[in-house]
């Protein structure tokens, strides 16, 4: 036992020896390629855990369905109009819920040593962020698809086709980009994953629910109504409605991809600037 | 950098390494002031912390491989280092597991080796065998001689004195924050010898009298709260010997004694006159 340990012990300082003398540094890679690296870091962790993608699979059918069946007849009198005026409408639901984790993953990577690593090492800084948001933007674009297929099969034609429902995903998902900075900065700012979960969901469930998503606001008491009328989710969800129903109204599609820069521009530095203090 | 828990080893590591900016004062690392230049420091220095610094969710291959394209490495180039550096550690075998089903001992092989994708000039080693197997620890100390070879300065904390006897060229004593003892290893333990002899006194009335026979055998003597106790430092068994037969020859009743290393505690006294504040756990695996 301890002769063979010996050789082997031997043998590893030799190999050790030539692995450290065999290097020089490369050039260091730019912002983008950094960006991707970590994205694909993020990729390579759902292949070990799929389950991690149950919240945008799984879920979205759930709501798509329940909300159909269970409210279609007392808010629209028929499913099926309720369906078309309740998919793009869940769609954005669904992406704007998983934003949030978005967040809830941040911090519970900071708990973790390897962030040490990241940040003792001479790459973009926000890096690390940037990445982790552009693998989530897979996740977003996996549910937005979910919803769709599921849409589809329940007899969902939209008269945008399928350019005006591309344009519709894509609108809601870099929305979500945008607002994924909130929640990475509360990440940041809240002390453990829990906690990230609850205020999280404390600020976009209301904020989800008091939009168009669910109801049209003529229905609302006029207080509300004006607040849902404003509320940023609601120009969203209209702007999808409109892209997916082939008359897309350029202003809304405006004021969403604005609100999107918008919390992108305040909540990205600020994401970095704590990042960085760790 | 030797001291015990809480002696501040972990907090000069992390703004060495540009991980917190130090709230006063300055320093430079390899010629680069580690606030205002941290970006020049990052690109020359590695850190391998206390905490497990490699993925857990990922496999110990996919951890090597992110780290290489990060460092600028192409595809193929950072999985070629990768399989170099995982055969040479010995963890060829685990490579496609995942890191939280490694063992202790090699998960801070990998977590050296990721240090290591591009040999950085200077590296940061925060207590790298606590919690190891007598076995793991004297491969990671293999690693480090190896490293230190070939010419990359290791800055190494511990709390063990035997690791820093083993390792260090040069060892900065740290307490409370302080500096309170530079030098080589030898130096260092000639300043507080290189045994300890302990007296368990029969009678501690008799304790003045021990004292006085013990400090003309031996010099000052280290500190020790239980008044039937004595300890000083002393360089060999003979001279240990030696001053056991003066305390007997003095008439001095005496129920057990030992020679033995200095422990951190002892260095500790000898050097601050008051013990580590932790009771930490190096007596169990030293």
């Amino acid at each position: 036992m301890s002769a063979t340990h010996d050789t082997v012990a031997a043998a590893d300082t030799a190999a050790v020896r030539r692995a450290i003398a065999s290097t020089t540094r490369p050039p260091r890679p730019g912002p983008a390629s950094t960006a991707l690296t970590f994205g694909w870091r993020g990729m390579l962790k759902v292949k070990h855990v799929p389950e991690q993608l149950l919240d945008v699979t799984i879920t979205p059918v759930m709501f798509v369905l329940m909300f159909t069946y269970l409210f279609g007849g007392a808010i629209s009198g028929s499913t099926g109009e309720y369906r078309d005026y309740l998919l793009p409408g869940i769609l954005v639901m669904s992406v704007l819920f998983t934003t949030v984790y978005s967040g809830v993953a941040l911090n519970t990577d900071l708990t973790k040593g390897v962030v040490d690593r990241f940040r003792s090492m001479p790459i973009w800084r926000p890096a690390p962020l940037v990445g982790s948001l552009l693998g989530d933007t897979v996740r977003y674009l996996l549910a937005v698809t979910v919803i769709m297929v599921v849409g589809v099969l329940l007899g969902f034609r939209p008269d945008g086709g399928f350019f005006g429902v591309a344009a519709a995903l894509g609108l809601v998902v870099v929305f979500a980009f945008g607002l994924s900075w909130v929640f990475t900065t509360l990440g940041l700012l809240l002390r453990t994953p829990s906690a990230v979960m609850n205020a999280g969901f404390m600020g976009i469930f209301p904020l989800t629910f008091l939009s168009n998503v669910f109801v049209a606001p003529e229905t609302l008491p006029s207080a509300l109504e004006a607040f849902v009328e404003v509320n940023p989710i609601s120009i969203l969800a209209s702007a999808s409605r409109g892209l997916m129903a082939g008359d897309a109204d350029g202003g809304q599609i405006l004021v969403a991809l604005a609100v999107a820069a918008l919390l992108a521009a305040i909540f990205a530095p600020l994401t970095t600037i704590l990042y960085r203090r760790g | 950098m030797l001291g015990p828990n809480g002696a501040g080893k972990t907090t000069t590591i992390r703004m060495l390494a540009t991980l917190i900016r130090p709230d006063a004062g300055s320093a430079h690392v390899l010629g680069h002031d580690i606030v205002h230049e941290a970006d020049a420091v990052r690109g020359r220095i590695s850190l391998t912390g206390q905490l497990a610094s490699v993925d857990e969710d990922l496999t110990g291959r996919e951890n090597l491989v992110l780290l290489g394209r990060l460092l600028g490495l192409r595809r193929a180039a950072a999985k070629l280092r990768a399989d170099e550096l995982l055969g040479a550690f010995g963890i060829a075998e685990a490579s496609g597991r995942l890191v939280k089903n490694f063992s202790g001992g090699m998960r801070r092989r990998l977590d050296i080796a990721a240090s290591l994708v591009v040999t950085p000039e200077l590296m940061f080693l925060d207590e790298p065998t606590t919690g190891l197997d007598p076995r793991s620890r004297n491969q990671v100390w293999e690693i480090v001689r190896a490293l230190v070879q070939e010419g990359t300065t290791v800055l190494l904390c511990t709390q063990y004195l035997e690791e820093a006897d083993q390792l260090a060229d040069g060892i900065a004593v740290i307490d409370r924050g302080r500096v309170i003892a530079e030098g080589t290893p030898a130096q260092l333990k000639s300043s507080v010898g290189r045994g300890a002899l302990h007296v368990t006194l029969a009678d501690a009335a008799q304790r003045p009298d021990a004292e006085r026979a013990l400090t003309r055998a031996l010099g000052a003597l280290t500190l020790q709260p239980d008044a039937a106790r004595l300890s000083a430092t002393c360089s060999d068994a003979e001279e240990a010997g030696r001053a056991v037969a003066e305390l007997t020859a003095a008439g001095i009743g005496i129920a057990d004694f030992s020679f033995g290393r200095p422990s951190l505690d002892e260095v500790f006294l000898a050097l601050t006159g008051h013990p580590a504040d932790s009771s930490v756990e190096y007596e169990a695996t030293a």
